[in-house]
């Protein structure tokens, strides 16, 4: 098992590194550089700025200088917020959004298990429509829709919550609901077809002839084999969440990493630009991890390489 | 003998969106205590339907019983509720099934998967459940049952999976055992090793089996009495001997001269043409009718009863009729019939 991780960390490290190559080279590409917006820059003060932030060096050299940063953990300093350095506003950052997240992935993954399980318990019947509905609902609605209505409903109308704004953790109900619901809608369709299937099974006939009643079947029987799958579509999706969602961040005012990513593109923030890409693919890299170490504990057909 | 299980006249019905499906359209049977009996016939002739039904384990609800009753210990498992079938499932009758590969949970240890059925039936704690289960894995002769009691699904073979099944069905020594194609999805060599096992259970046991099957060789070695299926009936029932080397019925004549034997390479099989009928709207008369080269014009218009032949002996054929002409099986079939009685007296 540890061999099987440090193999793993080793080659995350290798993808680390062509991620941060491709993005680099990428960005680079593109026409205009962080002054380019800057109108009151006279040409000559320009010069120097490039000259002095070494934008004017050989794409390879400020490649090499970049890269030699990274391995000593600088991620430079960013343009657009008087020269900050980037892992310092990265992590004020991700706070907000991996809270926003995590909540919102709990709540959906939950709701969406428990409506995807009795959808298909019943199948073909009320609770099955109905929870069909809802999933499509909540798939094909873009979560900007469901943001303006709980805060037209519930903070404008009701008064209940706060409408935007970060200042405790009243102000996260509402943006954990609106981005709970994609999580929700896609657990809820995915694990109703996991439980379909597997009550087809033919090892549930096994347990039906042993005389287990309806509920031992489906706990013991039913609800773990149709849940395996489900890890497959939870990392993507957290890292998604956790990683924070423009329009929702935006909408709700919340001061976190999706609202930053944006601004940076807009402004040619390189730095930030690199920054947040770097920590985004971290991020997904791990989840892989993650995933596979725990399907490996949860399933018993797949035992990693070394572990017994 | 005791009766322990009546069947009477039993039809099941699927409803589905092309009309009603009359997949059993009136079996009767009886079952004796520590007898086999084997239900042959060909893929759909409704020999696993009838079977689910003796379990209630029918697909619901599109397959329904129409009719007729099955009697267990003074009571109609047809008219029963699903809580009382659950009493009955897994204690008194219990079930086999075709294929082990899919047919164990793949995300539980073996060990529980056995422990279930006792824990639920036999009020035993998980110690005593445990201990009863390396009993039931050494009956069923896994080796070192300790171990493998840990051990997924997935770790064991084929033959040791339908091991471990039958040791599931054992496990709360049923009075009634049905055993769904146990052999069908096993390599040949297994199949003998868990028929043998089978025998020699049923001999320690000493617990009634149904034994479903399309493979007459399987038949020879494990029955003692033989039912014949077609078409959602019996058509013929007798022993053993008494189908195998005295068959009545044109259909059974087809089965036997379909069967490849050693000796058969230079003799053709007797296939048996066309399919069966659908189910959905079957044939006036003999459902088989269609298929026999020696149907009589009755058999086209009313259904044969069970003629007698012996005690023991039924087939439904308007060929036993005394009117009838005297019909002899074909050559072919003859010839295959004393080639088994010989290769039969060649082992015994």
């Amino acid at each position: 098992m540890g061999k099987y991780i440090a193999q793993r960390i080793g080659y995350m490290l290798i993808t680390l590194f062509l991620i941060a190559t491709i993005s680099f080279f990428l960005m680079h590409f593109l026409p205009g550089t962080p002054i380019t917006n800057e109108n009151k820059l006279s040409p000559e003060q320009r010069e120097i700025i490039l000259e002095t932030y070494g934008l004017n060096d050989p794409l390879p050299v400020q490649y090499v200088k970049y890269m030699g940063g990274l391995v000593t953990g600088d991620l430079g300093v960013s343009f657009q917020y008087d020269n900050r350095g980037v892992t310092q506003i990265l992590m004020d950052r991700i706070g907000p959004s991996m809270q926003l997240g995590a909540q919102a992935l709990l709540i959906g993954t939950i709701l969406g298990v428990l409506l995807g399980l009795v959808a298909a318990i019943y199948h073909n019947g009320f609770m099955d429509y109905t929870s069909t509905i809802v999933a499509v609902l909540g798939t094909s609605i873009p979560s900007f829709v469901f943001a303006a209505l709980l805060q037209y409903v519930l903070a404008v109308q009701l008064g209940w919550f706060p409408v935007a704004t970060w200042e405790g953790f009243s102000y996260t109900i509402l943006p954990t609901i609106a981005l709970a619901i994609f999580p929700m809608a896609t657990c809820a369709r995915f694990v109703r077809t996991e439980m379909i299937e597997v009550l087809g099974e033919e090892y549930i006939t096994t347990a039906r002839a042993k005389g287990l009643k309806g509920s031992a079947i489906i706990f013991k029987h039913g609800i773990r084999n149709a849940l395996i799958p489900l890890i497959t579509v939870l990392g993507p999706l957290a890292v998604g969440l956790l990683t924070g969602t423009l329009v929702i961040e935006k909408v709700f005012a919340v001061p976190g990493i999706g609202q930053q990513f944006v601004s940076s593109v807009t402004t040619n923030d390189f730095p930030i630009i690199m920054g947040t890409t770097l920590l985004f693919a971290v991020f997904f890299i791990v989840m892989l991890l993650i995933i596979d170490i725990l399907y490996g504990l949860i399933d018993p057909r797949i035992r990693l390489a070394g572990g017994k | 003998m005791e009766k322990i299980l009546e069947v009477k006249d039993l039809k099941v019905s699927f409803k589905t969106h092309g009309g009603e499906v009359q997949a059993v359209r009136g079996v009767t049977f009886d079952l004796h205590k520590g007898e086999t009996l084997a239900i042959v016939g060909e893929s759909g002739s409704g020999k696993s339907v009838t079977t689910k039904t003796l379990m209630g384990l029918l697909p619901k609800p599109h397959g329904f019983v129409k009719e007729g009753s099955i009697t267990f210990d003074n009571k109609d498992i047809t008219k029963l509720k699903e809580s009382e079938l659950q009493k009955i499932r897994g204690k008194d009758i219990s079930m086999i099934f075709q294929d082990p590969m899919t047919s164990l949970n793949p995300t539980m240890k073996v060990g529980t998967q056995i422990m279930e059925g006792l824990i639920k039936h036999q009020n035993m704690g998980k110690a005593e459940a445990r201990e009863k289960a390396i009993e039931l894995m050494n009956l069923v002769q896994i080796p070192n049952p300790e171990a493998r009691m840990k051990q997924y699904p997935h770790q064991f073979s084929g033959g040791m999976r339908q091991r471990v099944v039958i040791a599931i069905a054992l496990a709360c020594n049923p009075r009634v055992l049905i055993a769904d194609e146990p052999t069908t999805a096993l390599d040949v060599t297994i199949q003998a090793q868990i028929l043998e096992l089978m025998k020699d259970i049923q001999k320690k046991v000493d617990t009634s089996i149904i034994f479903i099957t399309h493979d007459l060789g399987v038949v020879a070695n494990v029955a003692d009495r033989v039912a014949v299926m077609y078409a959602g009936k019996i058509v013929e029932i007798g022993t053993v001997d008494e189908v195998f080397y005295n068959p009545k019925h044109p259909y059974t004549w087809g089965l036997l001269g379909s069967m490849p034997t050693l000796e058969s390479d230079e003799e053709e099989l007797f296939a048996i043409p066309g399919t069966p009928p659908d189910l959905i709207a079957p044939p006036k008369g003999d459902a088989f009718a269609a298929r026999n080269k020696f149907a009589l014009e009755i058999d086209f218009v009313e259904q044969p009863p069970m003629f007698k032949v012996s005690d023991t002996h039924y087939a439904a054929t308007w060929l036993l009729h005394e009117d009838a002409p005297k019909v002899e099986p074909p050559e072919s079939v003859k010839k295959r019939i004393e080639s088994m009685d010989h290769s039969e007296e060649a082992t015994r």
